[in-house]
């Protein structure tokens, strides 16, 4: 596979969609972006080139399923649920995430 | 996303791009619609092409590089079973091939549309009788004054036309000396335009050609005028002559359209008023097919038709006051009847609609036996490689990654094989349909286009089904624990059910090609009555009619040619399907019995080696005139319940209100009459009539072995004792009687060979779980060798179950034999499933092919050493 700078996001902003998509089902790509924005305080920003891989990266991974809706607009879009292994992965990396920031935290406590 | 829809992003790619775009278009819009500056929003997403790769790659990349890998290791599998493989591809190959094969040929005799403009719409006409006896006796042929009637009735709601049976015309471009043949058509003018065709060159015919006799025109088919004329522009305006008429080409018919008989090319359409006969309503001559116009239901015009018929026969029965009441009543009655003819009609699809549904159901149970085959190999090879499996599951390979690897190995060996059945067939269909009749091929248009392709493709992916999907699903379930400890599942029960499975096809196999095989040897080893010994027969043809005197001078000259035997006239050949039946009355009393009947010359009896049981043969000057007949022992058993008959008369009451009057004076032994498949038919032997025919056949018996070699000899003598008499067919009898046998030799030759590729791949199939099976074993025998078991413990203990399988499946085979073979009564002559012999024979075979298939897996079982399998492990 081609190496991409999606790569280098990638553990933060898998937990980040992943978590949003368990709040809120049922979003499409723009409104994840906003979503994660939004939550961080407008803290954190989706790079929005790096977004739409990993949404059909993780789409691939079977952690999130994909549909098409039309809108009120009559425009279609395609939003995103969480799958059943998308709740498991959420949770692990949730978990990871955390051990890694204690750790780091308790890297910058002690020394 | 699952294997399937992956599978589907493989083969729209498009699809796959225009979502991607269409869900960054809509991101973009959103952007918008949030106030954010689009130059922005679009630079912010970056180029779409490359998010589209990204994506796209994510989707595709990793799946078809497993497929390469799968591809490779899967090829190098084949490869390093090169015989068990080879043996696989091949017996697949052949069957995909015999599958393929036989569909074409039902596809172009049943199944194609006509190349017309509403083939849906084309319907053949049918007059359905009941006989006394209750059985329906269905008439496709009808007589001109009939169908002008019908064509009267039909009105507005279709077209009716009519198209005679196939002729084979002696005709010439040029003098008498250069006679070519080629077969003719008689057809309605309009059906040219009913069909919608445009011509190729020149004109089509049209509806006023055959609005009155005498208008000789001729469209030649586009194949005829290709082969002949080298589609030369030119050779519309040429003349041809056939008979007394010549006949002006004025157009070509356009490429494709072969006439409406599956089964024979027409090369040349002409008006059907062309006919001499066509007044007569005693010939019936063509078939009638109605083409509805849109929008009408076919019931509508039946009903249109059915008065007209009624009325028609009406006015004929009135003609023949002395019919009996049953008779009378019968013909009146007929029903008119529509059937759909979109594929057309014609006589082979009559005579081979049954034997080729058998040959196909013969070949589905071949190609089932070679998957049940390719799925033991497979399953074995499987298991052996359990290890493997299992390692690969422990070191993380996902189990759609296994089924995917069994399923590439399935689908290599599959293709191979359809690409060696697609070779198979393309050379086999147009072989079995040249050997439907060897002198006289019937010329079935055989394309291989998008339906047999699609075909092919279709059974192979069945087929790839059927004997891949349980390996597959056997390599999901794998259990790296108990397979790597050295255990696993043995797929032992699953191939002890598809050997059981084959046995039954292949017991069914044997019983239906042996009933076959028996039927052709009976019918051709049918007492004739006569001897076919060096005995031709040569159909002369006259200009005219010729005076009596002609005809006995033609026969004295053969008689005295060199090298002639003997020789003498008849109406036609005995066994060559021709026929003269006619009611037959005693002492005036009209009766409903019907004896055949046969013109024949002095000596013609002692020519056939017929015996001449009592009486006298025909006298040299005896013609019809003189009402004498010689008659054969069925007529005496029927008409005069076995009392002597010399002296005796009986009437042969003629059209209209006539009746002819014959003495017997003479009683001959039976003889077949006109085909092999019926009975004996009580037959009186009359004399010449005064105004004899313009065609004879003299029946000559040479003295050299092989009789054609006096062919030339004849022809040369024919042309000059008689001017205007002329040779326009050679037969040997014995040709005659082969002819009539052709679809029971083809049935059996066909079975035949099923039966041996069955036989074989069941033995290859046994043989393959069996030799597993001892593989598997071989720990366990070692021991009980080594421990001092006898060998003929081991062998009954290795080979029980399989047998026990064979055994099931042989009486699974004999009640499915028992169950279809009702079906196929009407093909067979003289036996029956049920007979002992048809029984004993396959199960006999089938026996012998287990006993021969499993021998060198017990030999090897029984030499095991327990020393090398103990250490080996």
């Amino acid at each position: 596979m081609r190496k991409s700078h999606v790569d280098a996001l990638q553990g933060s902003l898998d937990l980040l969609v992943l978590k949003i998509l368990s709040r809120r089902p049922g979003l499409h790509g723009y409104a994840i972006m906003t979503a994660i924005q939004a939550a961080s305080g407008e803290v954190l920003r989706a790079e929005e080139g790096s977004l739409y891989p990993a949404l059909h990266r993780m789409e691939e991974a079977g952690w999130i399923k994909a549909k098409w809706i039309t809108k009120d607009s009559g425009r279609r879009a395609r939003i995103y649920d969480l799958t059943a292994a998308g709740n498991k992965q959420l949770a692990e990396e949730q978990s990871r995430w955390e051990s890694v920031t204690s750790a780091v935290n308790r890297v910058l406590r002690t020394v | 996303m699952s294997l399937l829809s992956r599978l589907a992003n493989m083969f729209r790619p498009g699809r796959l791009t225009r979502e991607i775009d269409e869900e960054l278009r809509a991101h973009l819009e959103e952007a918008a619609g949030h106030g954010r500056d689009p130059l922005e929003a679009r630079r912010a997403l970056g180029s779409s092409l490359r998010h589209r790769e990204a994506s796209r790659d994510l989707k595709l990349i990793p799946w078809l590089d497993s497929l390469r890998a799968d591809l490779l290791f899967a090829g190098r599998q084949l490869h390093k079973r090169k015989v068990t493989s080879l043996a696989a591809i091949l017996s697949l190959g052949l069957a995909i091939g015999a599958s393929t094969a036989a569909f074409r040929i039902i596809d172009a005799l049943f199944l194609r549309p006509l190349p017309i403009a509403h083939p849906e719409r084309q319907y053949a006409l049918n007059f359905h009788g009941t006989e006394p006896n209750g059985t329906v006796d269905i008439n496709e042929s009808c007589n001109y004054p009939l169908f002008r009637l019908i064509a009267a009735s039909v009105g507005d709601d279709a077209n009716a036309l009519a198209l005679s049976f196939p002729l084979l015309w002696d005709l010439t471009y040029g003098s008498d000396q250069d006679l070519e043949q080629a077969s003719a058509e008689y057809v309605s003018g309009r059906m040219f335009s009913v069909f919608g065709l445009r011509p190729a060159a020149g004109r089509l015919l049209a509806a006023d050609d055959d609005s009155a006799p005498g208008r000789p025109y001729a469209v030649l088919s586009f194949d005829y005028w290709s082969r002949r004329f080298g589609r030369d522009p030119k050779a519309v305006g040429r003349t041809f002559r056939y008979g007394r008429d010549l006949y002006t080409i004025v157009g070509v018919a356009p490429k494709g359209f072969t006439g409406t008989e599956p089964g024979t090319v027409f090369d040349i359409f002409v008006p059907l008023l062309m006919n001499p006969g066509a007044g007569n309503p005693d010939f019936e001559w063509f078939q009638t097919l109605v083409v509805l116009k849109p929008g009408v239901a076919p019931e509508r015009v039946r009903d249109r038709i059915q008065p007209a018929v009624r009325e028609f026969w009406l006015g004929q029965v009135a003609l023949h006051g002395d019919l009996p009441q049953a008779a009378r009543d019968a013909i009146v009655n007929q029903k008119a009847v529509l059937e759909p003819a979109r594929s057309g009609v014609s006589g082979m699809q009559r005579d081979y609609r049954q034997a080729l549904l058998f040959l196909a159901f013969l070949v589905a149970l071949v190609l089932l036996i070679a998957c049940a085959n390719v799925a033991n190999l497979m399953t074995a090879q499987a298991a052996a490689r359990a290890h493997e499996m299992a390692l690969r599951v422990s070191i993380g390979a996902g189990r759609l990654r296994l089924v995917q690897l069994v399923l590439v190995e399935t689908a290599l060996l599959g293709t191979f094989a359809a690409a060696i059945g697609a070779v198979f067939a393309w050379w086999a269909a147009p072989f079995v349909v040249g050997r439907i009749n060897p002198d006289r091929p019937p010329r079935l248009v055989l394309p291989a286009d998008w339906r047999i392709l699609g075909f092919t493709v279709a059974l192979t992916v069945v087929v790839m089904l059927l004997y891949g999907l349980a390996p597959a699903l056997r390599a999901a379930r794998v259990n790296p624990f108990a397979a790597l400890r050295g255990g696993g599942s043995r797929p032992s029960r699953l191939m002890h059910a598809l050997v059981a499975a084959q046995t039954a096809f292949c017991f069914l196999v044997l019983l239906v090609a042996g009933l076959f095989v028996a039927t052709f040897h009976r019918l051709s080893n049918q007492p004739l009555g006569f001897s076919t010994d060096r005995l031709l027969a040569l159909g002369v043809e006259a200009q005219q009619a010729q005076p009596p005197s002609v005809w006995s001078h033609l026969l004295e000259t053969v008689q005295a040619a060199p090298g002639v035997e003997k020789a003498a006239t008849a109406g036609w050949p005995l066994v060559s399907g021709a026929s003269w039946d006619n009611f037959v009355s005693l002492n005036g009393v009209p009766g409903s019995d019907v004896a055949s009947f046969l013109s024949v010359s002095p000596g013609w009896l002692e020519t056939m080696k017929i015996p001449l049981l009592a009486g006298r043969d025909f006298r040299p000057a005896e013609t019809g005139l003189d009402q004498v007949a010689i008659v054969n022992r069925a007529f005496a058993e029927r008409f005069f319940k076995g009392e002597t008959v010399l002296g005796k008369t009986f009437e042969m009451p003629q059209s209209p209100n006539v009746a002819s009057k014959f003495t017997i004076v003479g009683l001959t032994g039976d003889a077949r009459y006109a085909r092999m498949r019926d009975g004996i038919p009580p037959v009186a032997y009359v004399p010449f009539l005064t105004a004899p025919p313009g065609a004879m056949t003299v029946m000559v018996r040479t003295v050299s072995r092989n009789p054609l070699a006096l062919v030339p000899t004849l022809r040369q003598t024919i042309a000059m004792a008689t001017p205007g008499l002329r040779l326009n067919s050679v037969r040997t009898q014995q040709q005659l009687i082969d002819a009539q046998t052709v679809r029971e030799r083809l049935l059996a030759m066909l079975a035949a060979f099923f039966v041996a590729v069955a036989l074989l791949l069941a033995a290859v199939g046994l043989y393959g779980v069996l030799d597993y099976s001892v593989f598997q074993r071989r720990r366990e025998i070692g021991i009980r060798l080594a421990v001092g078991a006898r060998a003929s413990h081991i062998v009954r203990g290795v080979s029980f179950g399989i047998f026990a399988c064979v055994c099931a499946g042989a009486v699974a085979g004999l009640a499915l034999g028992m169950a279809s073979a009702r079906y196929l009564e009407s093909l067979l002559y003289q036996v029956k499933a049920t007979d002992a012999n048809a029984l004993a024979l396959p199960a006999l075979a089938l026996l012998a092919a287990a006993l021969l298939a499993s021998l060198p897996p017990l030999i090897r079982a029984i030499r095991i050493d327990p020393v090398r399998v103990l250490r080996s492990e």
